[in-house]
């Protein structure tokens, strides 16, 4: 047993002497982990930003300019005025994501009690915009008309309000967002990649076959590969939520950050576990990069990092409770913004824990294997 | 021969070196060499290993870049672009290394037909040149199989006829003939010889670290450390030194530090009481890989202390043999057994008591050759204390202690080797395994080796077996076994072999018994001596056309040689094909199925503290939407934090006591809204559909329960154009296209040029004619097509599985779709031509598509919208224009007139990043 975890830690310092003599993989990790997340982080807007929009005004009234001096940057790009011919074709080609049609005669209407309409239309493929967009257009056009009645007619204030109160992110901030959410992206790819095209290094260069006829073993081998990895994965972490998501980002993070490393350090586990795992199923590198693709694509759209996951359809989202950064997603979110404690995230552990274990159990067995194939 | 003797009318030399070095980094491998070799002469350059034979070579060959000094090949400078590819196709070259330049899943035709193309020659003439060649080597009964799967021997015969196919002036032989077994080596020479004999212009110059070899050359040139030693013919050096071996000679010539301590290998007899214990024994050992039987029923008993020899051609069996016995390889049937234990993967135990050194150079190349011994010790579990001691020894022992602190791939091959085995002795183990331990290591170097193995064995009675190609070190050996075959032909002393077959040396004793054995028969035999003159009548039409085309800039033919290869190579690995395909499609169903931007069924509970009519119907008004659904009310403020803390809610309504009086007298009441913003965008919209519903509702009771009118000012209509329910799935599964077409393609491109780098087969851009363009653009052609096919696969599934329709023109979907494809397999090359290692090629292409497709092109959110860096990207990335492209005619109903703008800045992209390619691919290595 001791014997074994002096191998798992040589082996282990091993790989950390072989990545520190790859200049190349230390820049594209250093690059990764603040540069990609910096410009992911701050790239989203908060809410709805720079839209385009266009007025067609065929009321040509006070009113109307009233409204449509209502929609300014940032929200709104400065709207441009178009005739009612100009909508299809604008639309189409991409130029504006909403129109408004103000209709004829729609001042007087308003004063008159008719209630007429103003026609919005949404470039509705554009769709997170389009959610939202068309909500704030509704919102600033009725303030308008309403401000504008209100010199006309008596007060008269609805009688229920809403007050909204965001929990956790006040001013629903994206770069809070964006920046966590990023970094478990970054973690999730990098130690695939440097544990499982790793093996297929060493396999093809004879290394693997090597060390299997000294008195070592897969597991003490794939151990060492995992800790290894993991570490320097985990520190790139760490420091990245200090220096850039902390200082250069400042985004305040509330629960224990030890807390959230730790998760970090099982997720590790589980992904370190997947990338031998999918090593031990390519022959080649070319293989594995397909295989990459395959895997990584979906754990990163559709983990509930880029779409809110109770959204997704029911199999989608059972599917998805095998991959480890969706348990990863959920542990990043409930620690570092919401600040919860170990009661919450333990059942996500469990699960990076499980999914860990039979990933390196599946490896392992097939290891030898897959050395005498490659 | 009129072409050749037109260079040698000015002068007698083929090739003139002056003043020429070479420096790799700190190493210097060519030290001011100048020196000519004479034309229609075979050539041979002799030294040890890292003395420059090779680097000088290649800078002949054009394949590498001339430093300092000046290399006149053919009559011109190489360094000179245009005279590089004047004689380019002039040259043949042939790499160090077995079958380095060629293409392993490609069967023998195949090979030679690539080449043959890229020579640009007919269909005609390459068929009669490829059966001429075929026929001479004796490699026509195997035009089928795989390069990948001949011997070495064979490998080595198919890399000559593939240089011999263009009549090369010039053939450049690099270590043709390390790590073949003898009796391919001579077939390999008599091969040359007779080539030679039809075509006496041929000047060859050969590098070779056997000196009985040497022996048959015209001429000789002996290096070391960069300069020249010697030159003159095998009779002149023999005499000028006073010795009768080439062998010797070289040790002679050699400067007197190097020389000194240099003694004869000598080795005391195997004393006759050594003791009968068995170290290592095999019964009716066998291994099968399905039908082939890689090792049939190999019996042997080796004792203790025991150097015993295992020999055989090239896939003989003899690496299956060795793995078995060190349990890296189940045994299908029989068993072998060390020290009376069956051989068992997981017993550590007896692992400890073996040391192994295998075929390829296995040690780590980034840890210090101090670290490695050291890492080695420990994994031996040698006690901690003793490893210093222990290293000091072994590295003193094995010459070491100068280079303790270098990196193991800076230094020559010889002292790797004797690192190598220094790393498989650092444990003082039992038994020794070594496999082809001396291949491609010069003789003073293989001595000092075998000195050590001799030490091994007789002092400390370290039981050693061995395989080599060298029969002076097969002498050595107190027994050897010949293997052909998978079987066991012979099992002796060697001068006991000798003798029971009559021959005169152990060569011809080995040559003999692989000769009864059947080896080498169906290729000699049906050698053919008349058709060794390759070079044939050819109407001046064609050869001028010809020579025309290999030196042009663009030749379609070589292209197509390229990509018809680049896709052989593709079809060969069925696996990535399916991947690549059936992955697209996946990954479409997956996705365009998963990302949704609507939101649904989000969870959300309630306070109620007023718990009236009123307030239980605000509270259902809101989960009967498909938006919400409530969840088990909320008892306090504490309840709520916890719960949305742990994500089981992201929303709480808190509706006021005295709710339901206070709304009917029409006094001011305020609902209270907690909204989880840990998500923003989930936030922003669950408040937009809270605040609709909100009105509506007031609007609905105002007016029915309390008779007010309620009439809006006025309305707004909200028309949602080209996906009208404003479905994801609409909207989503054109939007995924672009970014599958990426990602796949960018990685399929991403490995070709980098895996050639690693492989080495990238040789045949440096000393070829081809050029870069075709090169890049013919690798890429395949990739394209494949990614076509996946695209009109994913149009398929999103029309017919997702019941999304194409409203708009196919043309124009399909134009975007092949110059995106095209810009995203270039991205994946150019990410090749600047990596040097596979790893390093898929995380920068990882890095530069997955978060610029998936965040920065309007997947989600609309470039406009984005700020910083991330902006930028997002309109210069060509995912940005695709997914317009795939919009517009998807849910937009566009058509070509249109889609220019974004098939204009697609457009754009190609010769940018294919260009760019090709800049930054070099043509020669540096």
């Amino acid at each position: 047993m001791l014997r074994s975890l002096k191998h798992i830690y040589r082996l282990g310092v091993k790989e950390l002497w072989g990545l520190y003599r790859d200049w190349i993989l230390l820049v594209l990790i250093a690059y990764s982990f603040t540069f990609s997340i910096y410009t992911s982080a701050t790239a989203v807007p908060d809410s709805l930003h720079n839209a385009t929009i266009a007025f067609v005004d065929e009321d040509n009234s006070p009113l109307s300019g009233r409204i449509i001096s209502a929609f300014y940057p940032p929200m709104f790009l400065p709207p441009l005025m178009i005739s009612l011919d100009q909508v299809d074709s604008g639309m189409d080609k991409d130029l504006y994501t909403f129109t408004v049609d103000i209709p004829l005669n729609f001042q007087r209407d308003v004063l008159y009690g008719k209630s007429p309409a103003i026609q919005v239309n949404v470039d509705a493929t554009r769709m997170s915009q389009a959610f939202t967009g068309a909500g704030y257009i509704q919102q600033i056009a009725m303030a308008e008309v309403e401000e504008f009645v209100r010199r006309y007619r008596a007060d008269d204030t609805s009688p229920v309000e809403v007050a909204f109160r965001n929990r956790f992110n006040p001013n629903l901030t994206q770069s809070w967002f964006g920046s966590i959410m990023e970094i478990i992206n970054q973690v999730t790819m990098l130690s695939i990649i440097l544990t499982g095209a790793a093996l297929i290094r060493e396999r093809e260069h004879g290394t693997l076959e090597h060390l299997l006829v000294m008195p070592v073993t897969p597991t003490e081998i794939m151990l060492s590969k995992i800790w290894s990895m993991g570490l320097v994965v985990l520190l790139a972490t760490g420091m990245s939520l200090v220096l850039v998501v902390h200082m250069a980002l400042r985004v305040p993070t509330q629960g224990s950050p030890w807390l959230f490393l730790a998760g970090a350090a099982l997720h590790l586990f589980a992904t370190t576990s997947l990338g031998i795992f999918l090593a031990t199923l390519a022959r080649s590198m070319p293989q594995f990069g397909m295989l990459l693709i395959l895997v990584l694509l979906p754990m990163q759209m559709l983990s509930g990092g880029s779409t809110p996951r109770e959204s997704m359809p029911v199999p989608v989202q059972y599917i998805m409770n095998f991959a480890p950064t969706t348990h990863f997603v959920q542990i990043g979110q409930a620690i570092l913004y919401r600040g919860a404690g170990m009661e919450v995230v333990w059942k996500y552990f469990v699960w990076l824990f499980c999914i860990g274990a039979v990933l390196f159990l599946i490896s392992r067995s097939q290891f030898r294997k897959s050395v005498n194939q490659g | 021969m009129t072409d050749t003797a037109s260079f040698d009318q000015s002068d007698e030399s083929i090739v003139c070196v002056s003043d020429v070095s070479l420096h790799y980094g700190e190493t210097l491998a060519v030290d001011d060499v100048s020196i000519e070799f004479p034309a229609g002469k075979i050539t041979g350059m002799i030294g040890p290993d890292g003395v420059g034979k090779s680097s000088l070579l290649s800078l002949i060959s054009g394949a590498r870049v001339v430093q300092d000094g000046t290399v006149t090949v053919l009559g011109g400078d190489i360094a000179d672009e245009k005279h590089r590819i004047a004689v380019l196709p002039k040259i043949a070259y042939m790499p160090q290394g077995l079958g380095k330049n060629l293409y392993p899943t490609l069967s023998v035709e195949e090979n030679l037909q690539f080449f043959g193309r890229l020579f640009g020659h007919g269909a005609d003439e390459r068929r009669r040149r490829i059966d001429q060649l075929t026929q001479a080597t004796g490699m026509k009964s195997f035009l089928d199989r795989p390069a990948g799967k001949l011997s070495g021997g064979m490998k080595q015969k198919l890399g000559l006829c593939c240089a011999l196919i263009h009549d090369p002036a010039l053939l450049i032989l690099d270590e043709p003939t390390t790590g073949v077994d003898p009796l391919a080596r001579a077939q390999f020479w008599d091969l040359i010889a007779k080539v030679r004999k039809g075509q006496p212009g041929m000047s060859v110059l050969v590098a070779t670290a056997y000196m009985d070899e040497a022996e048959r050359f015209d001429w000789l040139v002996a290096m070391d450390g960069g300069k020249i030693l010697d030159t003159g013919t095998p009779k002149e050096l023999l005499e000028k030194t006073g010795k009768d071996s080439l062998e010797s000679a070289f040790i002679e010539l050699m400067p007197e530090e190097k020389k000194k301590g240099y003694k004869p290998v000598e080795i005391d007899p195997l004393p006759d009481d050594a003791d009968e214990d068995v170290a290592i024994e095999a019964n009716d050992l066998t291994k099968r890989f399905g039908d082939f039987t890689a090792v049939d029923h190999v019996n042997f008993r080796i004792t203790k202390g025991e150097i015993f020899g295992f020999l055989g051609s090239n896939g003989s069996g003899k690496t299956t043999t060795m793995k078995m016995l060190t349990g890296l390889l189940p045994a299908t049937e029989g068993t072998a057994s060390l020290f009376g234990h069956e051989v068992d993967a997981e017993d550590l135990e007896t692992r400890s008591r073996l040391g192994y050194m295998s075929q390829a150079f296995s040690l780590y190349g980034e840890m210090t050759v101090e670290q490695n011994l050291v890492l080695h010790a420990r994994l031996f579990s040698i006690n901690p204390d003793e490893i210093p001691e222990r290293v000091e020894k072994v590295s003193k022992r094995f010459g070491l202690d100068h280079e303790k602190d270098a990196l193991p791939e800076n230094l020559p091959l010889g002292v790797r080797q004797r690192l190598s085995l220094a790393v498989a002795v650092v444990h003082s183990p039992d038994i020794l395994i070594l496999d082809e331990p001396t291949s491609g290591v010069d003789p003073i170097a293989r001595d000092d080796f075998w000195r050590l193995i001799i030490e091994l064995s007789r002092k400390d009675q370290v039981t050693i077996f061995i395989t080599t190609h060298f029969m002076n070190e097969a002498e050595r050996c107190d027994r050897i076994s010949l293997m052909h075959a998978g079987k066991s032909l012979a099992i002796g002393k060697p001068d006991e072999l000798v003798k029971e077959r009559g021959s005169k040396d152990l060569e011809e004793a080995f040559i003999g018994y692989m000769l009864d054995a059947g080896a080498g028969q169906e290729e000699e035999n049906r050698t053919d001596d008349k058709v060794t003159s390759i070079k044939a009548k050819k109407d001046t039409k064609v050869k001028e056309r010809e020579e025309d085309d290999a030196t042009s800039g663009f030749s379609l033919r070589r292209f197509y040689s390229c990509a018809w290869r680049e896709s052989l190579e593709l079809m060969r690995d069925p696996i990535r094909l399916t991947l690549a395909l059936a992955g697209s499609m996946i990954l479409m169903m997956v996705m365009g199925y998963g990302i949704t931007m609507d939101v649904e069924d989000l969870r959300y509970a309630v306070i109620d503290r007023d718990e009236t009519t009123l307030s239980r119907d605000y509270a259902a008004n809101i989960g009967g939407s498909r938006y919400f659904s409530e969840q088990p009310p909320l008892l306090d403020y504490d309840d709520m934090d916890l719960r949305m803390q742990s994500g089981d809610i992201s929303m709480a309504v808190e509706i006021p006591p005295r709710f339901g009086r206070d709304l009917q007298r029409g006094a001011p009441v305020e609902i209270g809204l907690w909204l989880d913003g840990a998500m923003p965008q989930r936030a922003e919209t669950m408040r937009g559909y809270v605040q609709g519903m909100h009105q509506l509702w007031l609007q609905d009771i105002l007016r029915e329960r309390l008779g007010e009118d309620a009439t809006a000012l006025a309305s707004i209509e909200v028309r949602n154009r080209y996906n009208p329910d404003v479905k994801s799935l609409p909207a989503m599964v054109p939007a995924v296209i672009p970014v599958l077409l990426l990602m796949i393609p960018a990685i399929l491109a991403a490995l070709a040029v980098v895996r050639e780098k690693e492989l080495g087969s990238i040789i045949n851009l440096y000393v070829t004619p081809l050029t870069r363009t075709e090169f890049i653009v013919g690798k890429q052609l395949p990739y394209i097509v494949l990614s076509m096919l996946s695209f009109i696969l994913l149009v398929i599934l999103a029309v017919f599985a997702f019941d999304v329709p194409i409203k708009g023109g196919f043309f124009a979907l399909f134009l975007g779709a092949l110059l995106y494809v095209i810009v995203a397999t270039g991205m994946g090359l150019l990410a090749s031509t600047v990596t040097k290692s596979q790893i390093a090629v898929i995380f920068l292409t990882m890095i530069a598509t997955l978060l610029p497709a998936i965040q920065f092109s309007g997947l989600l959110n609309s470039v406009s919208s984005l700020t910083g860096a991330g902006r930028t990207i997002g309109e210069i990335y060509p995912t940005t224009h695709m997914l317009i492209i795939t919009r517009g005619v998807f849910n937009k109903a566009l058509y070509l007139r249109d889609l220019h703008t974004p098939l204009l800045a697609l457009l754009a992209a190609v010769p940018i990043i294919v260009g760019l390619a090709i800049v930054l691919l070099r043509k020669q290595e540096k």
